[in-house]
């Protein structure tokens, strides 16, 4: 599932988008042009309503491209019909604001269902993946817990461990860290840049937080539907 | 459980731990299924005891064809047919006896003033092979004026009481100012609407019912000669009788036209035929309530799904599977109910209220297809888990 290491494993072209139809039509993105480095950690930042999250939604096949290019692992967005974009995520891996755990499931069961999509239907392999990725998390004795019994970080890190267990090569994630506090929010993004640069996989992640933006390769800054800087740090 | 539906899903079970997870309203889930099968089985339990009850009555007698009149729907409704009409068919080929049957309601008013009600069949003592063998009681014994023959699962009457009868010290009663004395027993039960049934010699019978005239029984049997077929000699038959005041059919065809009508035209039928209805639509109702405020209460996580890759039919398949297991298990506990239900039912009315293999097998499969049918509704809910939503 690792993209070739020199190739951006996404690029955007003149992408434009909008919201909305005839007089409430709304132009949310403005001809977005970047490529995203393999095997790094990108931030994209903004005030609300820049457009950051549009366009983390559109490099994540949740939505459809109106105008304008992605490329992502080598397939063109643009006109890509629904299966093909559902088999393309099945390429990524998600985090969200809020966690998003299956209540019903175990923190195992829940990163399991992370293989289940790929069709790695074995228990064994699924739960020999799971439980090492948890390990690796810090919550291998959490592994049988319900996500109820799960403090706040705990929860986004069971995440991080679903988005992460098939090894994809893009992760994007969405103020991962809106819902902890500090010293929790550098303990997630620091596991997740860590394993990233273990596995190679890339990510792409939308925050606003200050706290873990030193933890970033390169930051993008969108205003008004405009990439405005696009910085990588010393 | 979770590991054997993991190998029978090849996924893992997420609609068992999703139903599982939230235990009281899998309880009030469970509660609602057992309650609408409780009222199918009922309502399934009386419709099935009226039908073996319209065919009790048939099952008295061991006859080919039977005459009635042509708006005798029932064996108890209509005109009586003349017995002329009997001699008319003894004359036609094939026909090789015959016998008129009379039948009323009588009460019998007890010492302690409480009444039993009977369905009186006035027979020929002397045609006893016009008999079944239900009846397994000598009828020649009616040729006595004033004699019965009496069924011992009469409502009111206890099996300790007729116990305490026999050959020589008979049971002796009053009906219709006439005193009767109970020559034998034989078993059918009561109905609807009579407590029991009794059977009487034709002559008895015209004294209890001084209204009636030998000439006009209710129904005439008729027995055709062995090896013929008795559709040939009823087309013969239509050729003597006049056919637009007579019902010319097979005892079997009368009893199932007899069962039709009563379950597809008269009230009662329609009534219970109705509450099945509304057993399943309740059922129905109740699975789709749950299933779709399962499916609105998982939205996220569904989207959360989406949004890694899985498929519509995933989730279809998490809904159905809620619904198989709803079926199932709110089926145990209303089969229990309804079996109880039914042995109350027939302990208190006499009727024959039984649970049945065939009712049991499309009772179970209904609930399956009506609860995979309210999952299928409620799937449409799904439509709502935008994964770009979560963002």
């Amino acid at each position: 599932m690792q993209n070739n290491a020199d190739q951006a494993p996404i690029s955007v072209t003149g992408l434009n988008h909008w919201f909305g139809t005839g007089d409430a039509r709304k132009q949310a993105l403005f001809d977005i042009n970047m490529d995203i480095e393999p095997g790094k950690l990108t931030v994209m930042m903004g005030p609300s309503g820049s457009g950051k999250t549009t366009l983390l939604t559109l490099m994540g096949c949740l939505r459809e491209v109106q105008a304008g290019s992605i490329n992502l692992l080598g397939e063109e967005l643009n006109g890509a019909g629904t299966a093909l974009q559902v088999a393309s995520r099945r390429k990524l891996g998600f985090i969200f604001q809020a966690h998003n755990l299956h209540e019903s499931l175990t923190a195992l069961q829940n990163v399991c269902m992370g293989l289940e999509v790929q069709g790695i239907m074995d228990r064994e392999v699924q739960r020999e993946a799971s439980t090492h990725l948890l390990t690796l998390l810090g919550l291998g004795a959490r592994a049988d817990y319900l996500p109820q019994n799960l403090s706040g970080g705990q929860k986004q890190r069971v995440a991080i461990a679903r988005a992460l267990v098939a090894n994809p090569s893009v992760v994007f994630a969405d103020e991962p860290t809106a819902a902890l506090d500090k010293k929790s929010s550098v303990d997630v993004v620091g596991m997740l840049k860590r394993l990233g640069q273990e596995r190679g996989t890339t990510t792409v992640m939308v925050t606003h937080d200050a706290t873990i933006v030193g933890l970033a390769d390169r930051i993008v800054t969108l205003e008004e539907g405009r990439i405005v800087k696009d910085v990588i740090p010393d | 459980m979770v590991e054997l539906l993991t190998r029978i899903l090849g996924r893992m079970p997420i609609g068992w731990l999703q139903l599982f997870h939230s235990k009281g309203r899998l309880a009030a889930a469970l509660a609602g299924v057992a309650f609408a099968n409780v009222l199918v089985f009922v309502q399934l339990g009386i419709l099935g005891a009226l039908n073996t009850n319209i065919v009790a009555g048939y099952s008295l007698f061991d006859a080919d064809i039977m005459v009635s009149a042509s708006d005798a729907n029932t064996m108890t409704d209509g005109s009586n047919v003349p017995r002329q009409r009997m001699f008319q068919a003894l004359a036609v080929p094939g026909i090789v006896d015959a016998m008129p049957l009379y039948i009323g309601v009588a009460d019998w008013v007890q010492a302690n003033g409480t009444t039993i009600s009977f369905r009186v069949y006035g027979v020929d003592p002397l045609a006893g092979n016009f008999l079944s063998a239900k009846v397994g009681a000598d009828v020649s014994h009616l040729q006595l004026l004033g004699t019965a023959l009496l069924d011992q699962r009469t409502r009111g009457v206890s099996a300790d009481f007729l116990g305490g009868f026999g050959p020589s010290n008979p049971l002796r009663f009053e009906m219709r100012n006439e005193t009767l004395t109970v020559k034998g027993q034989f078993t059918l039960g009561s109905g609807f609407s009579e407590d029991g049934n009794l059977i009487v010699s034709d002559q008895t019978f015209l004294r209890l019912f001084d209204n009636r005239a030998s000439g006009a029984p209710n129904h005439i049997f008729l027995k055709v000669q062995k090896g013929m077929n008795p559709q040939h000699v009823i087309e013969r038959l239509k050729q003597v009788l006049p056919t637009d005041i007579t019902r010319i059919r097979t005892v079997a065809e009368a009893a199932s036209e007899d069962q039709v009508y009563q379950t597809t035209e008269r009230p009662t039928g329609l009534i219970f035929g109705f509450g099945v209805v509304v057993g399943v639509l309740v059922g129905f109702v109740i699975v789709y309530q749950v299933l779709s405020t399962d499916v609105a209460d998982h939205l996220k996580e569904y989207a959360t799904f989406k949004a890694m890759g899985y498929e519509q039919r995933f989730f279809t398949s998490i809904v159905l599977e809620e619904a198989v297991i709803l079926a199932v298990l709110g089926f145990i506990p209303g089969y229990i109910i309804a079996q109880t239900l039914y042995i109350g039912l027939a302990s208190m009315t006499g009727l024959p209220v039984a649970m049945t293999l065939t009712r049991v097998i499309w009772v179970f499969a209904g609930t399956v297809i009506a609860c995979a049918a309210s999952g299928i509704f409620a799937t449409r809910r799904l439509a709502a888990a935008d994964p770009a939503d979560l963002f």
